[in-house]
């Protein structure tokens, strides 16, 4: 059985296929090409939801992607709900589940409409002026409560299972809707052979045709031109056609953003089909034939189910089939309201009267009206409405005085005239100017390759949009301007005057006591707006925000010219003195998981791992991510915690061997012949008399004299340097090195290699590590007197080529094997079997800070923050004074940068050697002094040390090292800690370990 | 986001570039012989112009070339982009986009 409001005939939807469907929690039956709202109409529902503050019963109030009231809840389950969809944009499918929203515990019956009543109290910026007392209540208890009461729907409860992608496109013309305007562009450009895209939002081609029932143009009606103009463009192979396809946005150089609906019309999607595909077009002209949309009349009680636009109404009779009400009246200031009455009346509704704003409407579509024995009645205006969940009647009085009457209807049609949608020509920051032969903002100067056609300009009639749009896709393919771009359309189609209203509508009411509302979607009224202005906001910008007028989900599509209307009036200021607000992105609501698309749980950043991360994994590493390195921070055996698996490993380090894994460290290939005097110029040490086969530790600054990274480098040969960075710091080093070479000193001969992911880097650390080593290298005399600290050779470890580095990042013996990065895990596995007879122990970056730290080597980036001269992390004597200039030597010389008070690096030792400073708790001289008090300086590192058997510290005190042997204090809330400073050595001050 | 046109690759989206600072500002040859006041010029005073600025951009995702542009702050507009080396173009003042780039004028 048919729906009770469907017409026996007639609209473009499927009577074949009939689609079930519920809607809280009822089951309604529509056929496929139903929209949710369409459905609902022709089943007698206009009750679908309860505004946003005064939870007031509200209806579906359009028929596009601007409607404010109908929003609603869509999914089968919580994995695919989707809230604050516009029912008007949601196609029904077999089996659908659509639920209302912002109301508990049921449509009908909501407790939160209570605010309706309280409404004198809830005025415009109420929340600013209310719940100012005490501090600390708004975030506990007035915000949630209120985000409670007054919302849109709820966030879904599951992890989003659908599949999401992006793809980039480019065109010559792109063109964003597919009206009349639009089909005309497209099929101009695209005869030039150019590549077009088209996109419409909606479900199908045509736009407005898709709903004129005696339009003709060349010949044919108005839906089979469309049918004709989309095959057309079918065939042609420079053309993609996108439907329900939203460009949300505008950005910069013609890159518009199109969220395509790939399935949720579908009621069994195929799995290869993504929910939603995001389109990044790059195009060299767009076409914005965005329309116009209806503006609504602000009128007491205009908010009330039942309550809708007049060419919705029309929408609905024509296109769906669906009869939005038994009995009418028609509010309005324009013509075209006219012929939704007529054709309404021809659809079976009863016309009860048309009340015109207008003295004396005149013109042929009212004489038809009149003709069909319509009742019109001229200069009347609704003095106000009644009915709960649905209008009942309609209260109609001349504008100028007299009595009132009031007529019984379940539906009210309104039109205040068109509004060119300008959202997309105002995000690509095009300036817009009023027309005032219009009355209407229009596109004025561009800032982009676009143009905009049709009504979004406030071209209205058939013919001339047909031909504006022909001439803009001819113009925007650029070949053949002139001739052909003027194209006549033959068109036969109604003829409307094109008057409207802004603002309040005159009314008899006491207006503070009335509410006329101006935006549905926030619930803020005419009243609203006028208290604004009398409390002194006179910008449009702020009685926008103070307000929220304009700010809903809907950008203030229906409301913002009323509300500026009020506003000028209020004022005694003309429209375009009071201005426009910006449209931004997006158009309308778009999912973040579309812009998500594929990167998501694992694959939302990418991850860097080592030759040895699968090793590391085995054994049980527990890993810290270092940017996006993971590296092995400890290796627990046996149900360890950090600290004691650290104690371990630190242990077998000094008393034995340990295995760590270098790789991560950022290296850079410099070679040329110019290397050593780039290098001298590069870092601070003096780089010539560096013989090849020798390392040296390098600090790099900026040119403002601050420590930058630091690392050892090896020199291979005369003119080549194996330099390492910090872990994080390779790019930054390289783009440094980069800049440097490329502009300042073009002429120096030098090729710069990243070299990071080519090598393996394999540290072996302790007394036993040449002992571990010996056996496995070839070409190589690993004795003291052949290779001495910091020195390199190069050779072959277990057959592959190696540069292995005699360097100690620990105070112990040590050497770092780099072997090509394929080989590395295994000479890994080579090197960890060879220790075991010495219990060689894996160690981690927890254990290799510890072992650092005990020596005082610092940790560019934990000891630096970016304001930190080498002097004053204990690096003066790695400065090459001698040096002509390198980069930040003359920052160094600045006054400045040798104040004895500057931060320095000391030691610090607690009393208690059991307690370990927090890293980045504050410093004093004295814990007692009046707050605030000056901080010193504060702790950079800190750790429990097994091998000296105490807690160690590393901080920046100002003139800290004139202050070694003095007690300071660290102030923390259980109280404050007494530490002595030291010098920054806690471990073989002597440093002879390192020579083993 | 932005369509910026490397002189060595040709127009490359926004992503595949780097800025790096206003150009034309030159390293002292002797730093050392630069008074106080001049080098703290140097290191940190810059134009910061409403309107075409002249700065630096490398294509860091693409060639790894640094390069000079033009670039209207008040559009996001280039006017042009050349090489390190090269004089800096004439450009109109506050001029519209040029043809690559975007602008159709007033209408």
């Amino acid at each position: 059985m048919s729906a009770e409001f469907r017409l026996p005939v007639g609209g473009r939807i499927d009577r074949a296929k009939p689609v079930r469907f519920t809607f809280d929690g009822k089951s309604y039956e529509g056929f496929a090409g139903d929209t949710l709202a369409s459905a609902l109409i022709a089943n007698g529902v206009h009750l679908v939801g309860r505004s946003f503050k005064y939870h007031r019963p509200r209806g579906i109030l359009t028929a596009g992607s601007e409607e404010p009231n109908a929003l609603v809840g869509v999914g089968r389950d919580e994995a695919h709900y989707t809230p604050n969809l516009r029912a008007t944009q949601v196609e029904i499918t077999d089996g659908m589940v659509a639920e209302s929203q912002n109301r508990w515990p049921s449509l009908a019956f909501d407790v939160g409409a209570v605010n309706d009543g309280l409404g004198r109290f809830l005025p415009a910026g109420f929340y600013y002026k209310t719940f100012m007392w005490p501090a600390g209540a708004w975030a506990k208890f007035y915000e949630p409560v209120i985000r409670r009461a007054a919302g849109l729907g709820r966030a879904p409860q599951a992890a989003d299972t659908d599949r999401y992608t992006q793809r980039y496109a480019h065109c010559e013309v792109l063109v964003v809707g597919a009206g009349p305007a639009g089909l005309a562009a497209a099929l101009a450009a695209s005869e030039t052979g150019v590549r077009v895209i088209l996109c419409d939002e909606q479900a199908e081609f045509g736009g407005s045709l898709l709903h004129e029932r005696d339009t003709v143009i060349d010949g044919r009606d108005a839906e089979a031109w469309v049918a004709e103009a989309v095959a057309t463009l079918c065939s042609r192979e420079n053309v993609r056609l996108l439907t329900r396809t939203t460009a949300f946005g505008y950005y910069p150089h013609n890159l518009v953003g199109l969220a395509e609906r790939v399935t949720d019309h579908l009621a069994a999607p195929g799995s290869d089909l993504p929910r939603e595909r995001l389109w990044q077009v790059r195009a060299r002209e767009v076409v914005i034939a965005a329309g116009s949309i209806e503006r609504p009349l602000v009128f007491p009680e205009n908010d009330r189910p039942g309550v809708m636009m007049a060419e919705a109404a029309r929408i609905y009779a024509n296109r769906f089939g669906a009869k939005p009400g038994n009995r009418a009246v028609v509010f309005t200031a324009s013509d075209s309201a006219y012929r939704a009455a007529l054709d309404l009346k021809a659809a079976g509704v009863e016309i009860a009267a048309i009340a015109d704003l207008r003295p004396d409407p005149t013109g042929a579509v009212v004489e038809r009206a009149r003709a069909d024995g319509i009742r019109v009645l001229p200069g009347t205006s609704v003095q106000g409405t009644s009915g709960r969940l649905r209008i009942r009647s309609a209260s109609l009085g001349a504008v100028v005085g007299g009595a009132t009457e009031t007529v019984p209807c379940d539906l009210l049609l309104m039109s205040g005239g068109f509004t060119p949608t300008l959202s997309l020509f105002s995000q690509s920051r095009g300036k817009m100017a009023w027309d005032e032969a219009l009355e209407a903002y229009v596109p004025s100067v561009s800032v982009e390759r676009e143009r905009s056609v049709g009504a979004c300009r406030g071209i209205y009639g058939l013919a001339e949009v047909l031909a504006d749009g022909h001439a803009a896709g001819v113009a925007a393919a650029g070949k053949g301007a002139s001739d052909g771009a003027a194209r006549r359309f033959t068109v036969d189609a109604e003829e409307l005057g094109h008057s409207g209203h802004r603002g309040i509508t005159p009314h008899r009411r006491d207006a503070s006591r009335v509410k006329a509302f101006v935006d549905f979607q926030n619930d803020v009224t005419a009243k609203d707006v006028k208290l604004a202005t009398q409390e002194g906001f006179r910008s449009i910008e702020h009685v926008k925000r103070y307000t929220t007028t304009g700010m809903a989900t809907d950008q203030g599509r229906t409301s913002n010219i009323n509300a500026l209307a009020i506003v000028s009036d209020a004022l005694g200021k003309s429209v375009p003195e009071v201005g426009l607000t910006t449209f931004r992105p997006p158009y309308t609501p778009t999912t973040f998981a579309l812009f998500a698309g594929q990167a998501r749980g694992e694959l939302f950043d990418p991850v860097r791992t080592t030759p040895i991360h699968d090793w590391a994994a085995e054994h049980g590493a527990v890993f810290e991510d270092v940017g996006i390195w993971k590296r092995a921070r400890y290796f627990p055996e046996g149900g360890e915690d950090m600290h004691e698996a650290v104690a371990r490993e630190c242990r077998a380090v000094r008393e034995s061997v340990g295995i760590f894994d270098g790789s991560t460290l950022g290296k850079i290939e410099v070679v040329g012949r110019d290397a050593a005097e780039f290098m001298n110029r590069m870092y601070t040490n003096a780089w010539a008399k560096l013989e090849p086969g020798r390392l040296r530790y390098g600090v790099m600054l900026r040119e403002d004299g601050f420590v930058m990274d630091d690392g050892v480098v090896g020199r291979m040969a005369p003119d080549r340097f194996h330099v390492t960075t910090t872990t994080g710091g390779a790019p930054r080093v390289l783009n440094h090195m980069e800049d440097y070479l490329q502009t300042e000193w073009p002429d120096l001969e030098v090729w710069l290699t990243s070299t990071t992911e080519q090598w393996a880097v394999i540290a072996v650390q302790g007394p036993k590590a040449r002992q571990v080593l010996e056996p496995l290298v070839e070409g190589i005399d690993l004795s003291r007197e052949a290779m001495p600290h910091m020195s390199v050779r190069t050779g072959h470890i277990c057959g592959v080529p190696t540069r292995l580095f005699r360097v100690s990042f620990t105070g112990e013996l040590g050497f770092e094997v780099n072997v090509p990065a394929n080989y590395g895990r295994a000479v890994w596995d080579a090197i960890f079997a060879a220790g075991q007879p010495h219990g060689i122990t894996p160690y981690g970056t927890e254990t290799m800070h510890v072992l650092r730290a005990e020596k005082g080597y610092i940790i560019v980036g934990q000891e630096t923050d970016g304001t930190n001269t080498p002097d004053d992390v204990g690096l003066g004597w790695a400065v090459g004074k001698a040096k002509r200039d390198f980069v930040g030597k003359r920052s160094l010389a600045r006054p400045q940068m040798q104040r004895p008070d500057r931060k320095q690096m000391v030691g610090l030792l607690t009393s208690d050697p059991a307690t370990v400073l927090e890293e980045g708790a504050q410093i004093v001289a004295d814990p007692n002094a009046p707050l605030p008090m000056k901080a010193l300086g504060h702790v950079t590192s800190s750790y429990a040390s097994s091998v000296v058997g105490r807690s160690i510290a590393i901080g920046m005190v100002a003139g800290g090292r004139g202050r070694i042997g003095e007690t300071l204090h660290v102030p923390m809330p259980g109280g404050a800690i007494a530490v002595d400073v030291v010098e920054p050595v806690f471990f073989d001050k002597e440093g002879e370990r390192i020579h083993g | 986001m932005l369509l910026i046109t490397c002189p060595y690759c040709g127009p490359r989206p926004e992503l595949e570039f780097r800025y790096a600072g206003e150009a034309h500002i030159a390293r002292p040859e002797d730093p050392s012989g630069v008074e106080a006041d001049p080098w703290g010029e140097f290191l940190y005073n810059r134009t910061n112009a409403r309107g075409p600025y002249a700065e630096r951009w490398r294509h860091f995702h693409g060639c790894g070339r640094f390069f000079n542009a033009i670039r209207d702050t008040t559009t996001d507009f280039f006017l042009a982009t050349y090489k390190v080396g090269e004089p800096r173009p004439d450009v109109p003042a506050r001029a519209v986009a040029s043809a690559s780039t975007g602008g159709a004028g007033e209408r």
